[in-house]
């Protein structure tokens, strides 16, 4: 799956736009400042605003809970204007368990990374999935340890370069990456399982989707919710801030491989939803040759 | 059950239904002997009064949903033995400093975990208040009194009890304990002010959010500590006997306490000059008990079902004014999880009385060994 075309609105910019809009405009009501904590080229900040908005279009914000595990997510704490407790590293799911029993009705939600869910604290996601507990877990995927300075991680996919992987990832010396989404997906308890990204702005529009998906099956009881989000991190990857996207496509992009894993008891492989990928493409390629696009897909 | 009604129920039972009294909603623990009957009758009586028991995957995860349900302003427990309490060290260490109100029960496998309850296995500079029945009807008291702490000092507390403790019956009345008022729970979060620009936030890191207070780590740890000062002069509990002329004291807690306070008091009828220092709160330790007991005794014996280690507080306490011998020792049943030999009258009296007769120097009697060793 490899491709150079946007996968969202093309924004005619030969024309200026009919009123000028301020970033200010654009800042989630759920965000108490605009700064944000992030290295330049950093996906999860992407992320935050995806969820934020999410809440607040769902009208659910104000009986909405987060829980944080420990990365460099964490600073997200101080700018959320969320309800939120910090959690240890690993053990958001339980944390969250515990609130969801105490507030059935509220909307209770992890954000964690790559180390802190798939690696640290596996088992707690997988056994809040197997009782399908009635909460959402967001997994920021970036296939290392962002915060202690790119070491690899449960998710670092084959031939990928960390500070303890010097020549990549060697199945052989290193094992194999945990497919978290396929994991789960399986699980009974399971009601939603999605793998988003944020490498362009269709993607972003697509995850924000899921996002909001899961919210909903929360909100109306449906069990447990699951959102994986690739995100760049060019800090740890060592690489050019700019190449973060096209490095996330290519790399973990091909082996943590977008899309719904699991809706409405139906669970899809990763060659189906490649293939899905694949079709959406083509379809967008010829949109865009037919005159462009309306809305993303 | 009526008011005044006392009711023979077993240790473990008598535990969860006094927490529900106390007003605990929300209970998470992994199976161990000898502390899985308590999370058995959290299982059993929990949902009838609207509240959740979970059989959690591993003691992490049963900590950590207590630390949910705590956020939210319940009262929430958790328990285990030591062995389990020692997976639970890390989240204890962040929950202290999150300033939440968790109570955690050990059923220990003797009391070979005073250093665990006392000193703590996490990390960092944290204080659990520690709180040792030395039977089922003190055990009830104090569970109650547990949550009224934790609540009163947003601080956990532990209750240290044993097989004894949760495995035998004792005749109790369960009434709720009017133990005085405790502050609102004003940090308490329901996902209500989220969006408000003053949504909260329960975090042990000392950060605040975004144009709010935010005192830094620091600040935040200096807090802490000067309220354990202010637990340290507050919250002592203690107990002793026949300290007036006593030659011999003997300090002992919980279960091994019942039978030392009984020797005592058989010592006592016979002439003997002894007399005993009940630790009831292990943190904060009675030190100045131990202090002024020791200033009279030629000899101040501890007996603990364990190498030796609340002797270590108990000489911070004597200050080197009297010596301070240990007449305890490791004793159990043959599968480690029970009561082992040593814990009866007469080798109590017999270890009691080597000390007081021949001072500190003396020599024990031999421990006893369990219906394994001695096949």
């Amino acid at each position: 799956m490899s491709t150079s075309v946007p996968l969202g609105p093309v924004i005619d910019t030969t024309v200026a736009p009919d009123a000028a809009r301020k970033v200010g405009d654009l800042t989630p009501d759920l965000l108490l400042t605009q700064e944000h904590h992030m290295c330049p080229g950093c996906g999860e900040p992407l992320v935050l605003r995806s969820f934020l908005e999410a809440l607040t279009e769902l009208d659910v914000a104000q009986r909405s809970v987060a829980v944080l595990g420990i990365g460099c997510y964490t600073s997200f704490g101080m700018t959320m204007d969320v309800d939120l407790i910090q959690a240890l590293h690993g053990r958001a799911p339980s944390v969250a368990t515990g609130v969801k029993r105490m507030l059935p009705d509220s909307i209770v939600f992890t954000l964690q990374g790559d180390g802190d869910m798939v690696n640290e604290g596996l088992q707690e996601v997988i056994h809040t999935a197997a009782r399908g507990e009635n909460v959402t877990c967001i997994l920021l995927n970036n296939g290392v340890f962002g915060e202690t300075g790119g070491h690899m991680t449960a998710t670092t996919v084959i031939g990928q370069r960390t500070k303890n992987s010097l020549e990549g990832r060697d199945a052989e010396y290193h094992g194999y990456p945990i497919l978290i989404g396929d994991l789960l997906a399986r699980l009974d308890g399971a009601a939603y399982v999605a793998r988003g990204s944020v490498h362009n702005a269709g993607a972003v529009a697509r995850t924000k989707k899921m996002i909001k998906r899961a919210f909903e099956i929360q909100r109306d009881g449906g069990g447990f919710t699951f959102v994986e989000v690739l995100t760049m991190c060019p800090t740890g990857w060592f690489i050019p801030t700019v190449d973060g996207p096209e490095y996330l496509h290519d790399t973990l992009g091909e082996v943590h491989v977008m899309g719904e894993l699991k809706e409405g008891g139906r669970i899809k492989s990763t060659e189906e939803l490649y293939a899905e990928n694949v079709k959406r493409q083509h379809e967008i390629e010829s949109r865009l040759a037919a005159g462009g696009l309306e809305e993303e897909a | 059950m009526t008011a005044q009604e006392q009711v023979l129920m077993e240790g473990s039972e008598a535990i969860a239904l006094a927490a529900i009294a106390a007003g605990c909603r929300f209970f998470a623990g992994y199976p161990m002997t000898p502390f899985t009957e308590v999370l058995e009758h959290f299982a059993k009586h929990l949902p009838g009064v609207g509240g959740t028991c979970i059989n959690a995957e591993s003691e992490l995860e049963a900590v950590g949903m207590a630390w949910g349900a705590l956020a939210t302003g319940a009262r929430a427990a958790t328990g285990s033995t030591g062995q389990g309490l020692s997976l639970m060290q890390e989240s204890f260490s962040e929950i202290t400093l999150a300033e939440l109100p968790l109570v955690i029960f050990n059923m220990a496998r003797g009391q070979q975990d005073y250093f665990q309850a006392t000193r703590g296995g996490g990390h960092g500079d944290y204080r659990h208040i520690v709180l040792a029945p030395m039977d089922i009807s003190e055990a009830v008291e104090l569970t109650q009194l547990a949550f009224h702490l934790a609540d009163r000092w947003r601080n956990p507390v532990l209750v240290y009890g044993d097989y004894l403790t949760a495995h035998t019956r004792q005749a109790v009345t369960i009434d709720r304990i009017d133990f005085g008022g405790v502050p609102d729970k004003t940090w308490a979060l329901d996902g209500s002010t989220t969006g408000t620009r003053a949504s909260k936030l329960v975090s042990p890191l000392g950060f605040g959010k975004h144009g709010h207070p935010n005192p830094g780590i620091e600040q935040h740890l200096r807090k802490i500590s000067a309220k354990h000062r202010e637990i340290e002069q507050t919250e002592v509990r203690v107990e002793s006997g026949y300290l007036d002329d006593a030659e011999t004291v003997i300090v002992a807690f919980g279960t091994p306490a019942k039978f030392v306070r009984y020797v005592v008091q058989q010592l006592r009828a016979e002439g003997e000059r002894v007399g005993y220092v009940r630790p009831i709160s292990l943190w904060p330790f009675p030190y100045a008990a131990v202090t002024e007991a020791a200033q009279t005794a030629r000899t101040v014996a501890v007996f603990e079902l364990c190498a030796g280690q609340m002797i270590d507080d108990v000489r911070l306490g004597a200050l080197g004014t009297a010596p301070v011998v240990g007449i305890g020792g490791i004793s159990t049943d043959g599968s480690g999880f029970g009561v082992g030999p040593l814990l009866d009258a007469e080798h109590v009296r017999a270890r009691i009385l080597a000390v007081h007769r021949g001072g500190a120097g003396a020599e024990l009697p031999r421990l006893p060994d369990n219906e394994r060793t001695t096949g």
